[in-house]
């Protein structure tokens, strides 16, 4: 039984562009009657729901960023009264400028089914024992593949982050079949059993599910020798639903997009321009069934390109390609998106006037680093020692307990880095 | 089977459908609520030639029946039972059923008429009771029965229901709600109903969809339409739920 709703999974795509125009015009319909951020751009360019008579037509439509989200914090963009939210959760993106999501009862509903579907299409099944090792409460992911695998009747193990010896001791103990985590956290699991001289064969493991972050083949590589399991990719974003927006299948050619419940756009992030099937580009989001926070053309600032080519799974659905850029200056670091903007906030708190820095991202092994460099200038301590040194460490402390980890911070010259380049990721996704 | 791309419709210079699109299923029974004047009627006589359409497209598997009369569509299997149970009230049941039967009557003869009548009387018991009765002394269920009968008569793959509770004890209403599930169950008939009792409908319902205005502001499975709270509100008024349960 490979498919969870498979006349959902394999519709015809002409009946699935009737369901996409359905829902797209209902929710037009809905956030111009009760969102006053939609009424009011949809009005800039004279634009009403009537106007809207395909799918085409929505290339019409503003985009909505992440800034505008922001901006209408916390509720302006709720589309329903709160009194019919039943649950709230914010972005790991950004807490000076944070952001609120809503879902109501029926969004809760096809956010569960969805990650139904997701992890049945991995292969869970009622029989399997899921040890969810992702952060509950700032990430709203745990909750989604909690309320998922207990839809399919499947055991569910909220282990949250937890040690890595105290996982494995739960995973070798609980008989865990299935590990919920990032792909790093996985590969320091590794470590851990190695650590414990556990043997992944003598564990029941036989699928891993991956995602918040980006990693690259060769990590996935790693990760199946290492814990002897096939490792599938997920995505999601915390404005829609994660996970739910689009997985692998076991063609593991790229990620089907429930395009039951979102409509997917890639744009030359620059232009703003809508690209044909196959160009790489920013991922743009439309949602078609979500009630509590509908989102209409949203820039996810993810890169990835569509393909519409009939996938062997049987599944109808688009596939995008796997994620691993942005068209941003967001760093996702440990599954967490970090900007450049708040670095330069913590250290505008402690100096005054933020300095000229440069991030460096690199992944060890199994681990994002970052490293904070700093400019040396006339202003910033020409010759002060033991100012400098302070500086340094209270950097440290400021930017590691934001980030809940060690980071690394180095006073350079000027000249050692491009100012145009206040992000260096080294991470190399293959 | 049936499908609905961006109809808008108008009365006079009102417009009164907006961009209306739609699809119902093979074997589905899907719902349209919504309050009064929303469109919903309109939406039923647009499907039926009865409403002419400005402008979108209405398909029936496949073909475009935009602007087809309403006589013709009868014969492509599409009945409409419209509201207020049109039925002739100076003839009696039997004679109101033959007449909804005329199609097949031209089509295969008097004796498979008499046959079809026959299975109408197995569904709607009373109405065999009643058969030499003038159908304007039937009570209002057993019209509005009488009325479903005649437009199963045609052998529709399609029936467009316009609020067959509308003012029937609770009894009936239960007894024709159950009638129309049995349609879908055992004949796979596909079915569009509009329904103030929302509830009701929705219960026997796949889908539905909200009308408001003209618009459809919402489409989803019954069941998360029975539980969504603004619907609720609007649609699934407190006494509604007591007459049902
Ligand atoms: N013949 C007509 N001429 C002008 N306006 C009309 C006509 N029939 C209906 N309308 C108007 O069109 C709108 C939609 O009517 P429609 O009958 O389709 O609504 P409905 O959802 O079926 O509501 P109801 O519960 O009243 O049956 C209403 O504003 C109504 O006043
Ligand atoms: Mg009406
Ligand atoms: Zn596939």
């Amino acid at each position: 039984m490979p498919f969870w709703k498979q006349e959902i999974e394999c519709i015809d795509r002409e009946e699935l562009s009737q369901v996409q125009l359905e829902g797209l015009q209902a929710t037009l319909n809905r956030v111009y009657k009760n969102v006053r951020h939609f009424r009011k751009i949809f009005r800039e360019i004279d634009f009403v729901p009537e106007d809207l008579r395909s799918l085409d037509d929505l290339k019409r439509l503003p985009f909505l960023t992440r800034k505008d989200l922001g901006k209408n914090y916390p509720y302006d963009l709720f589309a329903v009264p709160l009194r019919e939210v039943v649950r709230l959760h914010t972005t790991s993106f950004n807490f000076d400028e944070p952001i609120v999501i809503g879902f109501t009862r029926n969004d809760m509903i096809n956010w569960t089914e969805l990650t139904a579907r997701n992890l049945f299409a991995m292969g869970v099944t009622k029989d399997d024992v899921l040890q969810v090792a992702l952060n509950f409460g700032s990430m709203s992911g745990p909750f989604g593949f909690q309320a998922g695998a207990e839809r399919i009747g499947a055991s569910v193990i909220p282990m949250s982050g937890g040690k890595p010896a105290e996982q494995v001791k739960v995973m070798r103990d609980f008989k865990t079949t299935v590990l919920i985590s990032t792909p790093t956290a996985a590969l320091r699991l590794a470590r851990a059993m190695e650590e414990m001289d556990v043997d992944p064969h003598a564990l029941v493991l036989k699928l891993g599910v991956f995602g918040s972050e980006p990693w690259g083949e060769s990590m996935r590589a790693e990760i199946e020798s290492r814990l002897h399991i096939p490792a599938a990719d997920t995505y999601g974003l915390t404005e829609a639903f994660v996970p739910g927006v689009a997985w692998e299948c076991p063609a593991k050619n790229g990620l089907h997009l429930a395009e039951d419940h979102f409509i997917a756009e890639v744009i030359d992030p620059a232009t703003g321009d809508v690209l044909p099937p196959g160009s790489e580009g920013e991922l743009v989001i439309t949602t078609i069934s979500k009630e509590a926070f509908p989102l209409i053309r949203f820039k996810t600032g993810d890169i990835t390109k569509i393909d519409e080519a009939p996938c062997s799974c049987g599944r109808t659905h688009c596939r995008i390609s796997r994620i691993f850029s942005r068209c941003d200056d967001v760093m996702i670091l440990r599954g967490v998106s970090i900007t450049p903007d708040q670095i330069g906030r913590i250290l505008a708190r402690i100096n005054g006037s933020a300095p000229v820095f440069q991030l460096v991202v690199e992944r060890n092994d199994d681990a994002d680093q970052l490293f904070v460099r700093i400019e040396i200038s006339d202003r910033f301590f020409f010759d002060e020692m033991k100012k400098q040194r302070r500086f340094v460490e209270e950097v440290h402390k400021a930017v590691s307990e934001f980030l809940g980890w060690e980071v690394n911070v180095r006073l350079v010259e000027s000249g050692t880095f491009d100012h145009n380049k206040q992000v260096l990721d080294m991470r190399r996704f293959v | 089977m049936l499908r609905l791309v961006n109809v808008n419709s108008n009365y006079g210079l009102v417009h009164v459908l907006k961009n209306v699109s739609l699809h119902v299923g093979k074997g589905e029974v899907v719902t349209i609520i919504g309050a009064n004047g929303a469109g919903k009627t309109t939406t039923l006589r647009a499907i039926s030639g009865l409403q002419p359409v400005a402008e979108g497209q209405i398909y029936l598997d496949g073909k475009d029946i935009t602007g087809i009369a309403a006589q013709k569509l009868v014969a492509m299997g599409v009945a409409h039972v419209p509201e207020g149970r049109q039925i002739f009230a100076p003839m009696s049941v039997h004679d109101n059923l033959e007449l909804g039967g005329l199609q097949v009557y031209r089509r295969f003869g008097r004796k498979q008429l008499k046959c079809e009548i026959e299975s109408m009387f197995e569904r709607f018991e009373v109405l065999r009771d009643r058969q030499n009765q003038y159908a304007g002394t039937l009570s209002g269920g057993e019209q509005q029965m009488l009325a479903l009968a005649m437009a199963l008569m045609s052998r529709p793959r399609l029936l467009l229901l316009d609020e067959p509770s509308m003012g029937l004890a609770p009894l009936i209403v239960k007894e024709i709600f159950r009638i129309i599930e049995e349609l879908q169950s055992e004949n796979g008939l596909t079915v569009l109903l509009i329904e103030q009792n929302a509830n009701a409908a929705l219960k026997i319902s796949d889908r539905g969809y909200v009308l408001e205005t003209g618009r459809i502001v919402l489409e989803a499975d019954a069941e998360k339409l029975l539980s969504n709270p603004e619907v609720k509100r609007a649609y699934l008024g407190r006494e509604q739920r007591e007459i049902w349960e």
